[in-house]
């Protein structure tokens, strides 16, 4: 890669502290996004994917605490800037979408005029502007009837329009980068295909990269350039997805495989990850923490630290990998 | 719209029924004879017995009752025996000196208790938070005839800002022509800026009175509604577009936590309307809470009933203003309705 990548996340640890101890949510995480690429990041409930998004949007209530790392986005350092900076840069140059389309409206405002919020406050434009440009991204998010919807209230839209008039929000002024936060995930079978063929429509035709948070390893595959694999708060696996399809290499990524149903393959042959994912308040978490779930585990696996080798473009994160 | 109000307003025809029952049979039943406190101590008994037959206390009590309601129908709410005025009338002008007080008390508390919360709230536990705590805790915690007294004190006692707490307007002052009855606003429809000074500086005591004696439910119920909204998706969503602090804390936040703090109110009111009755004596405010508790003392009975009837009324009236504020902010519930 001759050009540095538009995102880059190096060794970023997150903890939380709560009542009953302290959260090790991320540990020493690392990936990047190139410009116009799209990253699935994948991983069962728990492992870090939404606390990576927040992170990287610095959005991350106030009982979380980042000790370590370093984010680079186009250039900026992340963790250094200012509210007014970061302020200034979400919405405009890195947005993200969300897993509840509803719940992430404002339920007392018409629709149009959220979209049109954005565009007064990132596009340099006057009401009357901000308020045609609104009709049009509802146009282009392929609402039907854009200027009659743009005075609509968020309750009186199915969620698959939310979740259109969420995108229309997140690429209202541009991005360079999206983040998707399980995008579909509260969405009826039928409008998940739609809408992900939204995003990524529309991402192409702006060359904009997005992060594809998903625990759906079938629809990153399909999805996605690149997959980063999660587990308990560590990066396990990260490749191409053609590399990543054709031959997993880290135990976990093998398991979530067998887990995902696809064409051809009988219930009874979906196979399940044994064990849940370890309590991360726990002081001693081993190096591995998938090592307890884990039918490759070596006497190795123990002993701090955890490899993470990277080779030919892949990284993986396991002693003894497939 | 209409047909909203047109149900609401028969949907408190049962209450207003049942008002007038209960306050017939209350003041019946509360001790105390008016025909001997209206003859005087001097009086004989035939001369008690005689003015029994007039007042027609010697009926039985649903004969009384039903002259009651027939007077009623024809909106006749009975002779005042101690102000010898009919009730109507006595209440017609009292109540806007009462509605004038409590509306600016419950102004005053919004105005400072919606601020208070909201500066709570975004600062959860920090020394904002915990001042703005002190002050609702103080203010509700102290009677109000306390602090009146003590305002008075400090005002119009010690530092003369203030005028002597007498009423709606000073002794020179002359009432405006009447409009809507509140001084404030008569006074400045009528151009009259020195009687409306005059009667803003009489109002300010008892109705601050009034306020800090609010502005606690207001307060909190600000604070707590503002930090469960500042914490929802929705927020969250608008601070990853980017949105500025002020549009997201005023514009996002503060109109959906609006909701149940407009719904606060309604109680709130109603806890003014009871605390009205001390302030009242406190200031020598000419409305209908001293009205009420002069009456009850002298076992006079229309007042009283009067009285009951006149808040009963206010208050369906003003929940039935608050649905209609929360409809305009929520668009929910106007599909609802």
């Amino acid at each position: 890669m001759s050009q540095p990548p538009l995102l880059s996340v190096e060794d970023l640890s997150v903890e939380f502290r709560t009542r009953s101890g302290t959260v090790r949510a991320l540990e020493a995480i690392s990936f990047a996004i190139a410009r116009g690429e799209t990253v699935g990041v994948v991983g069962e409930s728990g492992s870090g994917k939404s606390v990576t998004a927040y992170t990287v949007m610095r959005l991350l209530d106030d009982a979380a605490r980042i000790t370590s790392g370093r984010i680079m986005f186009g250039g900026l350092d992340m963790l250094g800037a200012d509210a007014g900076t970061l302020a200034e840069l979400r919405g405009r140059e890195l947005s993200m979408i969300f897993q509840n389309p509803r719940a992430s409206l404002n339920p007392i405002r018409r629709v149009g005029q959220q979209i049109a919020d954005v565009l007064l406050r990132h596009a340099n434009v006057g009401a009357k502007e901000a308020g045609e440009r609104a009709v049009a991204l509802l146009a282009e998010v392929g609402i039907p009837e854009p200027s009659r919807r743009a005075k609509a209230y968020p309750f009186e839209l199915s969620g698959g329009m939310c979740q259109r008039i969420g995108i229309a929000i997140a690429l209202a002024c541009r991005p360079a980068l999206l983040i998707a936060d399980e995008p579909t995930t509260g969405l009826d079978v039928t409008t998940q295909a739609t809408i992900m063929d939204l995003v990524s429509e529309l991402g192409r035709a702006r060359g904009m990269a997005t992060m594809l948070i998903t625990h759906d390893l079938g629809l990153a595959t399909e999805r996605c350039d690149r997959v980063v694999v999660m587990h308990a708060g560590h990066v396990v696996e990260d490749a191409p997805t053609a590399a990543l399809f054709a031959a997993p290499r880290h135990p976990y990524t093998a398991r979530l495989f067998a887990a995902t149903p696809r064409p051809g393959l009988a219930l009874s042959e979906i196979s399940t990850i044994p064990g849940g994912l370890p309590d991360l308040r726990r002081d001693d978490l081993p190096p591995c923490r998938f090592s307890t779930r884990c039918d490759r585990r070596r006497d190795a696996c123990d002993a701090p630290p955890l490899p993470r080798v990277t080779h030919q473009g892949r990284l993986v994160a396991c002693h003894n990998p497939l | 719209m209409f047909g909203l109000l047109a149900r609401r307003l028969a949907a408190a025809l049962p209450t207003l029924a049942g008002v007038i029952v209960v306050t017939f049979l209350m003041t019946r039943a509360l001790p105390g004879d008016p025909a001997a406190y209206f003859a005087g101590p001097a009086a004989t008994r035939e001369a008690v017995e005689e003015i029994r037959r007039q007042l027609g206390l010697d009926q039985p009590l649903w004969v009384q009752f039903g002259d009651y309601l027939a007077d009623l129908a024809r909106g006749d709410l009975g002779l005042s025996i101690t102000t010898g005025q009919p009730v109507l009338a006595d209440i017609a002008q009292r109540l806007p000196a009462s509605a004038e007080l409590t509306l600016i008390g419950l102004l005053i508390a919004a105005g400072f208790g919606v601020p208070m919360g909201v500066a709570a709230a975004l600062r959860p536990n920090s020394w904002v938070d915990h001042l703005c705590r002190v002050i609702a805790t103080a203010g509700v915690s102290l009677p109000t005839f306390f602090t009146g007294l003590l305002l008075v004190y400090v005002f119009y006692y010690q530092l003369g800002w203030a005028p002597a707490p007498l009423g709606r307007l000073d002794a020179f002052s002359s009432p405006p022509p009447q409009v809507t009855g509140f001084y404030l606003i008569d006074s400045l429809l009528a151009g009259d800026i020195e009687t409306f000074t005059g009667a803003a500086a009489q109002l300010a005591l008892p109705a601050l009175t009034l306020g800090i004696f609010a502005l606690a439910p207001i307060a909190r119920m600000t604070r707590g509604s503002m930090l469960s909204v500042l914490s929802s998706d929705f927020i969250r969503a608008a601070r990853a577009a980017g949105l500025s602090g002020n549009t997201i804390v005023i514009r996002y936040a503060l109109r959906n936590a609006l909701l149940p703090v407009v719904t606060t109110l309604g109680m709130v009111l109603s806890f003014l309307l009871g605390a009205n009755v001390l302030v009242e004596k406190v200031f020598a405010w000419p409305g209908i809470g001293s009205y009420a508790i002069e009456a009850l003392i002298a076992s006079d009975y229309a007042p009283v009933q009067g009285f009951v009837m006149a808040m009963a009324i206010l208050y369906v009236a003003l929940n039935l203003v608050i649905d209609l504020a929360y409809q305009a902010i929520d668009p929910r519930v106007r599909i609802e309705a």
